[in-house]
């Protein structure tokens, strides 16, 4: 309601703008300019998913631009210590929208076993974050999963929402991925 | 004392090499003739190294340690006795453990605790396994095969204590193959120091 419509027209007056919209999610999770801010050992298995074994070129995120103005996907993959903090805000902030920031491994998603003065407790305390991959380091089918994971938010065009969608379990999570897949 | 250095003589160079175009065509060849392969050949004679991960899954080794599970005893109950073993050996310190005392009239009252709230922050684990070698009990393990999916919301990595119990291991089993008698079975010990 309140949406502005042409002629009571109802769903067909909104037709063009969704389909659009779809299409330019379709176009948009297919075609991920990253750029890996790499800072630790994660970095290895980063490598590995990218590299042919498990190739991520097949979702369509092949290029790494190694500059964050033509980036989409911010990779931060490793520890990101406190003087890294505002490097890191400062590379988010170059990066122009619509951007989205993957959170590779544990360090980078909650500082890990690091319990100390110089480790940032996961980069959501100074960029938002849209995808968090557990793992120390991630498998990289779980990479996989969460750039699945991001494509799927991609095509939706959901922020982040208020209230927290329920929690898959592992077995099941793998079955979503499966069927979409076979989709 | 002088250092003896070995001179290698450098292989000749045919005339097909200095010609540059011949080897050119070979390398593309190759490079064709293995692209045929793997798109229109058999699928016996395809050399693909890739591992088309949703559709196609690597088996995992067998001691790969994945997300964690608790362990049921027979009657369903959680093995663990709140010992707090693991969350005293967990470097990252994402084991959360609440324990409680049985009531008078349990069997295991005095003998043992139960966990209230187990709580696993599976984002901040590192997978070392410290917390199943600390297990006295074979309560907690990772065999369960999985790998912790990816995920929007940090929420989602806090498993509970019900989340833990309901996941079963790779052999699809909740019970573990480390069984040890429990208080009121006949070959139990006793819960005190006179065996009673």
């Amino acid at each position: 309601m309140g949406e502005m419509t042409f002629g009571g027209g109802g769903e067909d007056a909104n037709f063009f703008t969704t389909k659009f919209d779809a299409l330019l999610g379709w176009a948009r999770k297919y075609s991920l300019f990253q750029y890996p801010f790499v800072t630790a050992c994660c970095g290895m298995e980063f490598m590995a998913v990218a590299s042919p074994r498990y190739d991520m070129a097949r979702f369509g995120a092949e290029a790494p631009r190694f500059s964050p103005r033509q980036a989409d996907v911010l990779w931060v993959v490793g520890t990101v210590s406190q003087r890294q903090g505002p490097v890191l805000k400062r590379i988010y902030e170059q990066m122009t929208e619509p951007k989205w920031v993957i959170s590779f491994g544990t360090c980078a998603s909650c500082g890990g076993f690091y319990d100390n003065y110089t480790t940032i407790p996961g980069i959501d305390k100074v960029i938002p974050v849209d995808v968090y991959i557990p793992g120390c380091p991630p498998r990289p089918e779980a990479v996989l999963d969460g750039l699945m994971l991001l494509m799927d938010k991609i095509q939706n065009g959901n922020k982040d929402p208020i209230v927290v969608p329920p929690r898959e379990l592992p077995k099941l999570a793998q079955l979503r991925v499966k069927k979409e897949a076979a989709r | 004392m002088t250092i003896g250095v070995k001179v290698l003589k450098k292989p000749p160079r045919t005339l097909a090499e200095q010609a540059y175009l011949p080897e050119t065509v070979k390398g593309l060849r190759l490079t064709m003739s293995r692209f045929f392969k793997n798109t229109f050949g058999p699928d016996s004679e395809k050399e693909i190294a890739t591992v088309k991960y949703p559709e196609e899954t690597r088996v995992y080794p067998e001691r790969f340690r994945g997300v964690h599970r608790l362990t049921q005893r027979a009657d369903g109950s959680p093995r663990c006795v709140a010992c707090l073993c693991c969350s005293t050996a967990c470097p990252a310190q994402c084991i959360h453990i609440e324990p409680g005392e049985y009531a008078a009239d349990d069997p295991r009252a005095g003998y043992e605790r139960y966990p209230k709230v187990f709580v696993i922050d599976e984002l901040r684990c590192i997978s070392c396994g410290y917390c199943v070698e600390a297990c006295p009990c074979d309560a907690i393990r990772m065999d369960t095969g999985v790998h912790m999916p990816a995920s929007t919301h940090r929420d989602h990595f806090l498993y509970d204590k019900e989340t833990l119990l309901s996941l079963p291991g790779a052999d699809g089993s909740l019970l573990t193959a480390n069984t040890r008698p429990e208080p009121g079975d006949a070959d139990h010990p006793g819960i005190d120091r006179d065996h009673h």
